[in-house]
């Protein structure tokens, strides 16, 4: 392969994890409020559909992703309302809402099925985009993917620097101790599902408006996107720049699987298709390694020097759930 | 500003904390809050903070009628709490747990709200560092980081239910003198303890609360004894100091070396025998916790061995569970996050804790194991109240009465941290009734009459290090003041007793 080969599928892996990264930033923010939203899968389907729907009928593409992001706020504001007003399970609401929105997508988008409708196309941002290599990587690609690069130093910043974002983080973490500080803990939640469901909704168009442009119904290839965004969030430990590490590190793993197949004939191309998905998880599972009790142990015999080194390391690599993800908050 | 308290009753259930409590409390006073565990003392003060809505009564401020439905309501009154339980964010920083629930503005100004914690903290001589994580604070210092923020937040009426439990003697005295100052300038002070010495010194009025009712106010000159009749309807006398006969090394602790997030330990040398109570005292976050953890398992040592028994079983590097196996038990401070399992009743625990045999529960056996518990154990509750429920005191006993029998050394955190005078004499009764048998007892302790009362021997720890074994008959308070406050260290080699 040469450069200029390589160069440009850099840039299709940023425009691939572009969608991901709007749900899992979506998803990752609902989480730190303590709501979880499970649904995601049949979510994004149902907006990719809706918003393609919209586009073709209206032939605006803004107002196709202004669905999207509603879609999207009603279905967690539906998980929300079942687990905050109505004190149900979320795992069992949002589940129960990942299998209807899918198959309502698939039912609803009979008719729009395999029709051309309007796209977003790409942008080349003028000067920038002259520079060599990045130029291509980063400024010859579509508004939504310029959008998500912004999306994930602005939801950093949020979360980790502003006020409001502190206290997203209390009300997810000890919603009593964040309630005796003044935060009114369900309406914040409730804002923060339905924030946080907008910016996940917009994956859908991302794709039937841009990467995957169009409705296929089942053969679209988005189904079990939602269900990897669900993964990636917690490999990105509730953490902007991490999981966007991680909606990369799956894109390119995904290209990687398909570049290889040609070269690789002995190997099935199942297991190519497939290999991304243990390899998030052996990922997952490195990440996660300073839980572990016996690596504290086996670090005790190592000289001091360098145990704190390792030890620094793992504190920084270490994600823990928000402490009340999924718990309902009641005053008494 | 003037708190009125007027008719003020709270139900949980059948079981009424709060009874038709009114109480009326003038600008720039101190009012000490006094009563038995469980008498209804927190309760009162979360709805005076919004945290709980009474069933009926009002709350008046400067004579004018509130609605307190909610915290938010209460701050925004200028009424700032103190929790029991610290109110904090483990995961966070110190910096950022600080801020949160500061009003104004978008973004937080770190800097100034720095400078303005180490400023605080270095008035009152906290030693937290703002950047660490609260997480790797002690519950001491969490409590000591949420008195610092609630002065910071300047509120108009302050509550502070039991503060004191978690600072050494000279922070008290600063802390005390920065409070009459507040007061003097015309804040209302609302100040929950079970230490009489404390409220004596501080407060301008002391009010009683029994089994939630309001039983009577006194003014200083303050007589000790009548307070107590109070607070318990009967008189409560006093033990004997206890001296009992010790036995074989129970656990040798031989050259160890810590390393925790915060503190390093070098070269810790300690023979624990059967029956002995071997006190350690020092500043929050001055090594015991991670010196009595690693006594348990729970943390690993990079230096030295420890060995159980006389026949010197090597347990360096083993787990807490063969801690445990070999009959050591260890009672942390953080009650709720770390011992108790909220949500569960008293009868599950004592189910969890038997370790009972076999797969399906034994609902009858284990309802009298509870209640035969409960009754032992004086506990304010009953085998089906789940543990947040009890009052911090009852969850105290619940933990005590929890503990396996035989054992073969108790390690444990604070024993009486939040306990009534009653209950801590109670407790000790129990725990020397252990010693007696042979159990031998570990115990960390900021109050400095306790640790001189109770132990045989003494470990002082300051910054990391650890003086040898004092013996506590001969070491007044003055001197144990003075050595957890880091001075007089040069003068320690004579005296040391037989390690
Ligand atoms: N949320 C609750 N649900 C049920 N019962 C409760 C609840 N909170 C408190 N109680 C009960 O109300 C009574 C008063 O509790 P409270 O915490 O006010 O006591 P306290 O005076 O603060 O005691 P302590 O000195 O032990 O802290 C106790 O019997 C307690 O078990
Ligand atoms: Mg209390």
């Amino acid at each position: 392969m040469n450069n200029s080969a390589l160069v440009t599928s850099i840039a299709g892996v940023l425009a691939a994890a572009a969608p991901i990264l709007f749900a899992v930033i979506g998803e990752t923010i609902s989480e730190r409020a303590g709501v979880l939203n499970l649904s995601m899968n049949g979510m994004i389907l149902l907006s990719a559909m809706g918003s393609f729907a919209v586009a073709l009928a209206t032939g605006s593409v803004v107002l196709g992703f202004l669905m999207g992001a509603a879609i999207g706020a009603l279905v967690s504001l539906i998980v929300a309302f079942a687990s905050l007003t109505l004190l149900q399970s979320q795992v069992a609401v949002g589940f129960v809402l990942a299998l209807l929105c899918r198959d309502l997508s698939y039912f609803l988008g009979n008719p729009i099925m395999g029709k051309v409708g309007p796209r977003i196309s790409q942008v080349p941002i003028p000067g920038l985009e002259r520079i060599p290599i990045l130029g291509t990587i980063l400024f010859r690609q579509d508004v939504m993917t310029y959008f998500s690069f912004i999306l994930i130093v602005a939801a950093w910043f949020f979360v980790f620097r502003t006020k409001p974002g502190l206290t997203l983080r209390g009300v997810g973490e000890r919603p009593t101790a964040a309630y005796i500080r003044g935060a009114n803990v369900n309406r914040l939640r409730y804002l923060y599902a339905a924030i946080g469901g907008a910016i996940a909704g917009l994956a859908g168009p991302i794709y039937s408006l841009s990467i995957k442009a169009g409705w296929k119904g089942t053969i679209s290839g988005l189904d079990g996107i939602g269900w990897i965004v669900l993964s990636i969030t917690i490999f990105g430990g509730w953490k902007p720049f991490r999981a966007a590490f991680g909606a990369y590190l799956f894109a390119f793993l995904q290209w990687l699987g398909l570049v290889l197949q040609p070269s690789l004939p002995s190997v099935p191309s199942q297991v190519l298709q497939v290999a991304p998905f243990p390899l998030m998880i052996l990922t997952l599972l490195f990440v996660n390694i300073g839980n572990a009790e016996w690596v504290d142990r086996s670090l005790a015999r190592l000289p001091e020097n360098v145990r704190r080194d390792i030890a620094r390391v793992l504190r920084a690599m270490n994600a823990t759930p928000p402490a009340a993800l999924g718990a309902p908050f009641e005053k008494e | 500003m003037r708190v009125e308290l007027r008719g003020i009753t709270k139900c949980f259930g059948s079981l009424r904390a709060n009874d038709n409590i009114s109480l009326s409390v003038p600008p720039s006073t101190i009012e000490g809050v006094l009563g038995e565990n469980g008498a209804g003392k927190s309760t009162l003060m979360k709805i005076l903070s919004g945290f709980y809505s009474p069933d009926s009564g009002d709350i008046l401020l400067d004579g004018k009628k509130v609605k307190i439905d909610a915290p938010a309501d209460a701050i925004r009154q200028g009424i700032g709490m103190l929790h029991q339980d610290p109110q904090d964010f483990p995961p966070l920083k110190v910096i950022d747990d600080f801020i949160l629930g500061k009003k104004g503005g978008l973004l937080p100004n770190r800097k100034n709200a720095a400078r303005d914690f180490r400023e605080l903290s270095s008035r009152f001589d906290f030693s937290i560092d703002p950047e660490t994580y609260v997480d790797s604070l002690t519950v001491g210092e969490r409590q000591q980081l949420e008195i610092l923020r609630l002065l910071w937040l300047g509120a108009r009426i302050l509550i502070l239910d039991e503060p004191t439990t978690g600072i050494s003697l000279p922070q008290k005295e600063k802390l005390f003198a920065t409070l009459k100052k507040l007061a003097s300038e015309g804040m209302t002070i609302l100040f929950v303890s079970h230490k009489l010495e404390d409220v004596e010194a501080l407060c301008s009025r002391a009010t009683v609360l029994r089994q939630g009712k309001l039983i009577g106010s006194m003014e200083p000159p303050f007589d000790t004894r009548v307070l107590v009749e109070m607070m318990f309807g009967k008189e409560v006398p006093q033990e004997p100091k206890t001296q009992l006969q010790v036995g074989t090394t129970v656990l040798s602790v031989k050259h160890i070396d810590l390393d925790g997030i915060r503190i390093q330990i070098k070269g810790v040398n300690l023979q624990v025998r059967a029956g002995e109570v071997i006190g350690l005292a020092g500043m929050e976050g001055s090594g015991q916790t991670l010196f009595l953890s690693a006594c348990a398992g729970l943390s690993q040592p990079v230096g030295g061995s420890f060995c159980l028994d006389e026949e010197e079983k090597e347990m360096t590097g083993r787990t807490y569970h063969e801690f445990r196996k070999k009959g050591v038990a260890y009672l942390p401070a953080a009650r709720l996050e770390q011992a108790l399992i909220p949500g569960l009743s008293l009868t599950e625990h004592f189910i969890l804790s038997e370790g009972m045999r076999g797969f399906f529960i034994d609902r009858k056996k284990s309802e009298e194991l509870a209640k035969s518990r409960i009754s032992l154990f004086n506990i304010k509750g009953k085998p089906e109240s789940t543990v947040e429920s009890l009052s911090g005191g009852n969850q105290q006993r619940a933990l005590l009465a929890l503990m396996r029998d035989p054992l073969k050394l108790i390690l444990v955190e604070h024993p009486t941290r939040g306990l009534d005078i009653e209950s801590t004499i109670y407790i000790w009764g129990k725990l020397k009734e252990r010693c007696a048998r042979g159990t031998a007892i570990v115990f960390i302790s900021s109050d400095l009459d306790e640790i001189l009362k109770y132990s045989d021997r003494v470990l002082v720890f300051f910054a990391g290090k650890v003086t040898p074994p004092l013996d506590a008959n001969t070491l007044s308070v003055e001197r144990l003041g003075r050595l957890i406050g880091g001075k007089d260290w040069d003068t320690l080699g004579t005296e040391a007793a037989h390690a």
